[in-house]
This record gives structure tokens, sequence and C-alpha cells, in this order.
């Protein structure tokens, strides 16, 4: 037996895995997700072919990665797109669905704490996404290694094992936000619905709105000082940092091409001087560290969004 | 042998808002008896019920469930207590079986027992021939069965039955009703059963509170809970004849022993010091009238319950026949 405040975790988090496990939902997505990294990945694969004979590179298995296609976008930019729909698939109807159905009340009425139903919820979802995320990272590193016959370095491997672990946390945001939205939304549809509007927004309009309101405070028409640039570009890009996209896509080009060494604009003048080359890993980890705390603190705060609500919500269903 | 009830409730209020859903209830649950929390719809059972198992917190006041407080204690009493709501859901995807497997080990059944368990749940519930079957192909009947044996896996000290028999047919209510006249009669549980089905319920309960408006109007055994109604010692007929001029009047009233007679729609009601049934047929046969209905208005919990409602009209100026209505369902 488990310890006293938690007893029932381990029951409520092995059902939850399992339920995810069987649920046709979860095989949809599998193969969707797998169909397009494969796809991604062979069409990277051609072009690197090519490229290695062109030129001799460092990180060409990186490559596999972030280079895309003719037609096909790359595995990372994929799953910075889709990562949001694995995610929302999850969890969108993790306790409203369960209240719908008459099962929460007969839940909580176990000798249970009812916090351990939505902390058991959220580990077994999250280990759902992990093992996904993991296991299709490693079968497409095989991959690349068969179709470039090129080992990867120890760097790269540490660099992708970066990589991975910020997709786990990069789909965490989002299976937590769908987790809030299933119990501030009563209706399953509603909340599957919001939890999409919210990843289009996050997509799509936060860079437009930036724009904006960067436009706005600093105009940069036709002659603009090298000053007011600067700012419009740093205030666009901090706004846009709302979006855990952004904030992923930033992590991961600077985790997956060792050339990157900052982000957002660079005067010519900062460049004189420097020698042109590659990273190591633990810098550009510095440079993506406050990154992860920031996508860590989203999932804490939806989690603790998400705990209070249910805490607090009468179970009553009418 | 000092703490006789299993089930206690201390001044218990909920409040939502402004609206009033339980008013200082205090009610006691004995040890083994079969207690029927009878009431209209939102007269603030289902309520009562969460906060008794601590799955919502009263506004003031107290539950007691084996002695264990609701509020500060809920572990230990959704120990002791099985609950079966209203509306039971189950995991439709897994098996009724596996929906069992899954509420054995929340409650810590030791695996070897387990699977035993299960099989005698289903089996008194008459569902082992189906338990390996989905829950979401179970009819309504079958799920509130399973229900039952949900309950039988946990083997709790108490059981909360929330409308039990709701919407189910006259067989499943039959076997739903025994069902539950053998958790308290064989097994030895306390009972507990809110419902608005009245006749239904009033079958197996040993005791009955009527619940309105978050009120406990009256409590105690059915056959008491008359005398509240009509007094001790008096008698209600209800009588239906092919005419009802004044002649029939006087003929009633010629009776000795009758207190009062007044027509309620198309009926007569009498009351009485004593049982007249006798007497009546006769004299009317004698003077020619046909006796189409007659019946003792006493010991139906529909008419006490109808007569609570009549009673409280004069409290709150509320129409007579929506009030009868809701109470009829």
């Amino acid at each position: 037996m488990r310890g006293p405040i938690y007893s029932g975790l381990g029951v409520l988090y092995s059902k939850e895995v399992s339920d995810h496990l069987r649920s046709k939902r979860f095989m949809i997505i599998l193969v969707l997700v797998g169909i397009i990294c494969l796809s991604s990945i062979y069409s990277a694969g051609l072009g690197i072919r090519e490229a290695i004979n062109k030129q001799s590179d460092d990180f060409i298995f990186l490559k596999l990665f972030s280079s895309s296609g003719d037609f096909i976008p790359s595995f990372a930019s994929f799953i910075s797109f889709l990562g949001p729909l694995i995610g929302l698939s999850l969890g969108f109807d993790a306790i409203n669905g369960e209240r719908a159905r008459g099962t929460l009340n007969r839940l909580l009425a176990q000798p249970i704490h009812r916090d351990t139903v939505i902390i058991g919820k959220f580990l077994a979802g999250t280990s759902i996404l992990s093992i996904m995320v993991l296991s299709l990272g490693v079968a497409v590193a095989g991959l690349g290694i068969i179709m470039t016959g090129i080992p990867p370095s120890f760097e790269e491997i540490g660099r992708l094992t970066v990589y991975l672990v910020l997709t786990v946390i990069y789909i965490g945001i989002w299976y937590a936000i769908s987790l809030m939205f299933s119990l501030v939304f009563r209706q399953t549809a509603t909340s599957a619905l919001a939890g999409i509007a919210l990843w289009l927004f996050m997509a799509v309009f936060v860079g437009l709105l930036a724009g904006i309101i960067a436009n706005g405070l600093y105009p940069v028409n036709n002659n603009p000082s090298i000053e007011t640039v600067l700012k419009h570009e740093s205030l666009k890009q901090n706004l846009s940092r709302v979006s855990p996209l952004v904030i992923y896509n930033e992590a991961v080009t600077t985790i997956l091409n060792p050339g990157v060494r900052t982000m957002g604009l660079i005067m010519s003048s900062q460049l004189e001087g420097a020698i042109a080359g590659t990273l190591p890993l633990g810098q550009s980890m510095l440079l993506i560290w406050a990154h992860f705390v920031t996508m860590a603190a989203m999932i804490m705060t939806c989690f603790a969004i998400s705990y209070i609500i249910f805490m607090r919500q009468e179970i009553r269903a009418a | 042998m000092a703490a006789n009830y299993i089930i206690e409730a201390e001044g218990l209020t909920k409040k939502y808002d402004k609206l009033v859903a339980v008013d200082n209830l205090n009610l006691q649950i004995k040890s083994g008896e079969i207690y029927g929390l009878l009431g209209p719809n939102g007269a603030g059972k289902t309520t009562t019920i969460l906060m008794m198992l601590g799955l919502s917190e009263p506004t003031a006041g107290r539950v007691l469930v084996d002695g264990y407080n609701s509020t500060t204690q809920p572990i230990k009493v959704k120990q002791t207590t099985g609950y079966l709501p209203d509306n039971i859901g189950f995991y439709e995807d897994l098996t009724g079986r596996e929906n069992l497997r899954f509420i054995a080990r929340l409650n810590g059944v030791p695996g070897k027992y387990m699977d035993e368990r299960i099989d005698s749940a289903l089996e008194r519930v008459g569902l082992l021939d189906v338990g390996d079957k989905a829950a979401g192909t179970y009819s309504r009947g079958m799920r509130q069965r399973l229900g039952i044996a949900d309950l039988l896996v946990k083997d709790p000290k108490v059981v909360i039955l929330d409308e039990p028999t709701l919407g189910l047919d006259p067989e499943g209510i039959e076997y739903m009703l025994q069902l539950i006249r053998d958790l308290s009669k064989k097994d030895g549980r306390t009972v507990l059963i809110s419902s608005h089905l009245l006749h239904q319920v009033q079958r197996v309960c040993d005791r009955v509170g009527i619940f309105v408006k978050g009120r406990l109007l009256a409590s105690g055994p059915i056959d008491t809970l008359a005398d509240q109604v009509f007094g001790k010692d008096s008698y209600m007929l209800e009588l239906k004849s092919d005419s009802h001029g004044k002649e029939l009047f006087k003929l009633i009233n010629s009776i000795p022993g009758v207190l009062d007679v007044t027509a309620e729609s198309d009926k007569l009601v009498i009351k009485s010091e004593k049982d007249i049934r006798r007497e009546l047929t006769v004299k009317m046969f004698e003077s020619g009238f046909t006796l189409l209905h007659l019946r003792l208005l006493e010991r139906e919990l529909d008419d006490i319950y109808r007569k609570y409602f009549e009673k409280k009209e004069g409290l709150d100026a509320r129409p007579n026949l929506q009030r009868v209505r809701s109470a009829v369902q």
C-alpha cells in the first residue's frame, strides 16, 4: 500500500495510463504524428545526402531534424505546430468528461483525496506524452542513421536529448492548458474548441498583434533611427514570447543549430571581430535557460490554476 | 450501545448565495435500519448526501458518520460509506468487471480476494454472465445493478442510495428493492435511500423522513408519521358515489362517530372517530346509492406526503395545484 495521503494515486495513475493507451484517440494521434514525422525526416534525409557531398559540415545529424525538404517542413517545425494538438487532445475532456458521464462523483466517493484525481490525471497525461515524444525521437534518429549512414556525435546526442525534453515540456504546457479548460468548461466540445482557438491564436495571431503594437509604439517608417528599430524589434519579440510556440521555437532553433549565438536583432558592429564557429552545448543551454524556466513555469501555473478550481468546485453536475 | 446512531446530522445547513438548500437539518439514523429520505426534486436531498460524504462543505453544522466528521475526516467516512449516485456513470470502454476491479483497487481490497469478491457481487445482482461486456452496452437497469455490485465490492457499513429506482421498469424496481432489502437485512448494513418515488421506497423503509425545501418536516416509522399527520384517533375515508347530493351528506352525518364530511373535487373525504366502513356501505346500499370508490386514507405514504403539502399551504402562499403536482410527480 502507498502512503496514507496519496492512497489510490497509483491505482488512478495506472488506470489513466491504460485508458490513454487503449483509446482510439491516442492511436489516431500516434499514427498521424508518425506519418508526418517520417515523411519530414525522409525528405530532409534526401536533401542532406546531396548536401554532404558538397560541403563538409559538423552536426549533419542535427540537420535531419531542423532542415526541411523541398515541399515538406522540417521535423522540428512540424512538432512545434502539431505538438499543441497532441497535448490538447489528451486532456480536453479529462474532468468534464468524467462529470458528464457521471463517473466523477462515484470516483470521489471512494476513499481518496480530491487532489489525487487531478494529480493522477496530470501525471498520467505527462507520462503518456513523454513516452510518445521520446519513442518518436528515438525512432526518427534511428531512421536518420540508416538513411545518412552517419552516426551522431556525443554532442549531437546531448543536443537531441535536450531537444526531446524541451518538446515534452512544450506539449506538457498544452496538456496542462487543456486540463484547465476541462475544468473551466462544463461541455467537452466547448473545452476542445477553446483549446484549439487558443492554439491558433498563439500560432498565428500573437505574432501579428505583437507587430501591430510594436508599430504603434515605435513606428518604423521610411527613415527610422537605429534606436527605434531596436526598440521596435525587442518589443515585438518580447510580446510574441507570450506564446509558447514562439518560446519553444527560439529554444529549438538554438539547441538544434549550434551556430545560433543570439536571438533577435544583432548589429554588424557587434559581429565585428567575432570568430565564426559553433557554440558548445553548455553555452547553447545558457542561451535558452530562460526559455526552459518560462515553459516549466507555464505548466506549473496552468496546473496550479486547475488544482485550485478543482478543489473549490462543487461536485454536483446540475 | 452508546453510539446508537450511525449517521448524525446536527444543525446541518448549506447555502448557495442566497438559496438555502439545506436548512438546519437534524437527523439521526440508527445502525442497521433502512431510512428513506423522501421529498420532491430540489428539496436538498442530494446536497445533504454530498455533505454526509464530505464531497460538499456545509455552511454550518456537522455530520458524523460512524463517529467520523464528514468535513474533517472525509477519507474515514468514505471508507465506511458506499454511495450510489443518481444517474450513476461507469467507464464505458471498460467491462463491468473492470469497473468493479478499479473500485476494489481504490478501496485497497487485497489482490487475492479481489476476483472472488467481484464474482460474488456480480452474481448477487445477476450480472455474472455479462460481467465481461463493456459497461457502455448495459441497460439502465443493469447499470443500476452494477452500481449495487460496486457497493458490495466495497463492502461498506453504511450505504447511501440516491434515487435508486428512478427510471427502472416495474420488474427492475422489484429487483432493486429486493437488493436494497438484502443490503440491510442480510448484510446488516445501514441504508439511507433518497427518493421522490414514495410508494416504491416506503415498502422497504423502516423509517422515513419527509424532506421539503431543505427542512425535515417529519421523521419516524410510517405509522407514526400517519399519526402525526392525521391525528391519532381519527380515520379518513375517501369515497366516491354515483351522486354527491345533500342526501348523501345527511346519510353520512347520521352515522355515529362521523366528525366531518368535505367534498374534494369528485370525491368526499370523511373524518371519523372510528372505522365506519361497514356501517357506511350497508346504509348506502339500503338508501340506493352506488358505491364507486372507498379507501382508507392513512397508512400510505403518498397520503401523508400530500397531507404535509396541504398543511404547508397555509405557511407559504403558493398555488395549491402546483405544490401537489410537484409532490406527486
